[in-house]
């Protein structure tokens, strides 16, 4: 059973945070983030060749992640991988133990490291989700039965953030009814924006990950604005970061603070330290 | 229409260079090159004087009436026939289909002079926009008379991805994002529903499509 559903429906405060596999076949660099961020977090995300750039793969890495004694959320992006493999890969996980699944559309192919590949997109994430809980429901898309079902926690993303609001509610709403579970947001800076997400959602009786992402410099932040589709940092937020004597150290005060925030509002935080992953106890506020 | 663009005019005189062609016969077409301005009279006269001007002799010209429809343009070829003969090579101003079809029609070498890209929509004179990949399973019933398939970049049926911004697109960033669009039409319309758009079936678009619509025989 995931643990992580587990702590949502006891309706503990959860933690995770992300992690991205190695662009290659060294995993000590994947493992030193694990170790820094795991005595801190509930579950880490494991990435899926994010950015639309090469990475070993989301699978093996969750695996990884797991034999160090924290569970992951494996990714799958609907980018690379047609319906078949898409169901093969999300067997496999179910096999080596893999429990939380986040499902999500994927950057398109031309914002990565190859940007003459093919998009697959031959499906899309809510039709995924709604695949997977097939899957948990021991069939196939096809409806044949499978021999061992799965038993995944569906997650999705979520943009509190993004307008028109309306389309995005919609959009949540047909996730959920696609069997979507949780939700992990992208990063939120306004709070009024994540209580009318987390309201809206609250009748679907699904729960809400709020995204937390730190913002060392601002380096970081044309970085965000500029490749990071679907996310502005607000002005008042870079400027708050760029007039810091100690920037970096602003924008550890700054997640701080989110997550105070975020504490009243959501049923979890969902840290993305960007480079920052020692100073994940500060930004919790356990020090 | 079938939307085409010139051909890299280089890569046209290397064809005939390597053949060692040096009479030419240009076929153009009535139908979409016309309207694209690719493969019109206007085009192949162009065309004509063009390879003229670099030394070929040209053997004689036309514009089919349709030219990918094989028995028109087989009558055109013989129409034409003692130009044809008297050329080492065939030049067609046409999309891909006319240029097989005048393969199928003519016993000498045959060259393409445009470049194929989509079923367009013509916006205006002169401006052309891909609504339609001709999927085989439309979906315009669920999406408001906006196809996903083919205005999302991401091809998604169900949307927006997360890169959406403010109702642009993450990846065409000029563009409303097509499922915001979709979503305010339907809404617009009353129509507004969350049910998922299924999977589509790839199978209906297998390649070579083929369609026969002719009664069988003795059946009328
Ligand atoms: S869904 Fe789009 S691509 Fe398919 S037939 Fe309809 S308009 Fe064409
Ligand atoms: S922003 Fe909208 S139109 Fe653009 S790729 Fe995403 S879903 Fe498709």
């Amino acid at each position: 059973m995931s643990r992580l559903r587990d702590l949502l429906d006891a309706r503990e405060f959860v933690v995770t945070g992300e992690v991205a596999p190695p662009r290659g076949t060294d995993l000590a660099a994947m493992r030193a983030a694990v170790e820094v961020l795991a005595p801190h977090c509930h579950a880490l995300n494991v990435t899926d060749n994010q950015g639309a750039s090469l990475h070993l793969s989301s699978l093996a890495a969750s695996r990884a992640v797991l034999d160090m004694g924290i569970e992951p959320i494996f990714q799958q992006t609907c980018r690379d991988r047609n319906r078949l493999a898409l169901q093969s890969d999300l067997l496999a996980a179910w096999s080596l133990g893999l429990e939380n699944v986040l499902v999500v559309t994927g950057d398109d192919p031309r914002a990565g490291d190859h940007p003459n590949a093919r998009g697959v997109f031959d499906l899309d994430s809510t039709q995924l989700a709604a695949i997977t809980r097939g899957m948990n429901e021991g069939q196939d898309m096809m409806g044949q039965p499978l021999a061992g079902g799965t038993g995944f926690y569906i997650g999705a993303a979520m943009f509190p953030e993004a307008e028109p609001w309306d389309v995005q509610l919609a959009r949540i709403e047909q996730k959920v009814e696609a069997g979507v579970r949780f939700f992990q947001t992208q990063a939120v800076f306004d709070m009024d924006k994540l209580s009318r997400a987390v309201d809206a959602v609250r009748p679907l009786g699904v729960k809400v990950i709020a995204g937390v992402l730190v913002l060392k410099s601002p380096r970081v932040i044309a970085f965000v604005n500029e490749r990071l589709a679907g996310l502005m940092v607000p002005e008042h937020i870079s400027a708050r970061i760029a007039a810091a004597d100690d920037p970096a150290e602003e924008a550890v005060r700054l997640a701080a603070e989110q997550v105070r925030d975020i504490r009243q509002i959501a049923d979890g935080v969902h840290v993305m330290p960007l480079g920052l992953d020692h100073a994940i106890g500060r930004i919790l506020g356990e020090e | 229409m079938i939307i085409t663009t010139p051909r890299d005019w280089s890569r046209i005189e290397a064809n005939l260079t390597d053949l060692g062609a040096r009479r030419v016969f240009i076929m153009g077409c009535g139908q979409c090159a016309t309207v694209a301005h690719t493969g019109g009279e206007p085009e192949v006269r162009e065309a004509a004087a063009r390879l003229e001007a670099a030394g070929w002799e040209v053997t004689g010209w036309t514009v089919g009436e349709v030219t990918c429809h094989l028995g028109g343009t087989k009558l055109e070829s013989r129409k034409h026939g003692g130009e044809i003969g008297d050329a080492d090579a065939v030049l067609v101003l046409a999309c891909g289909a006319g240029v097989q079809t005048v393969a199928d029609s003519v016993d000498k070498p045959v060259f393409p002079g445009l470049e194929s890209l989509f079923l367009g929509n013509v916006i205006r004179n002169g401006i052309f926009e891909e609504r339609c990949q001709m999927c085989g399973e439309c979906v315009l019933d669920q999406t408001a008379g906006i196809c996903p398939v083919t205005t999302c970049p991401k091809g998604l049926l169900n949307g927006p991805c997360g890169g959406m911004w403010d109702g642009m697109c993450e990846v065409l960033t000029d563009r409303e994002c097509t499922h915001v669009r979709i979503r305010r039409r339907l809404s617009g319309q009353g129509r507004a529903g969350i049910r998922t758009v299924e999977p589509k079936d790839f199978s209906k678009t297998l390649k070579p499509g083929a369609l026969n619509i002719r009664p069988p025989r003795g059946s009328r």
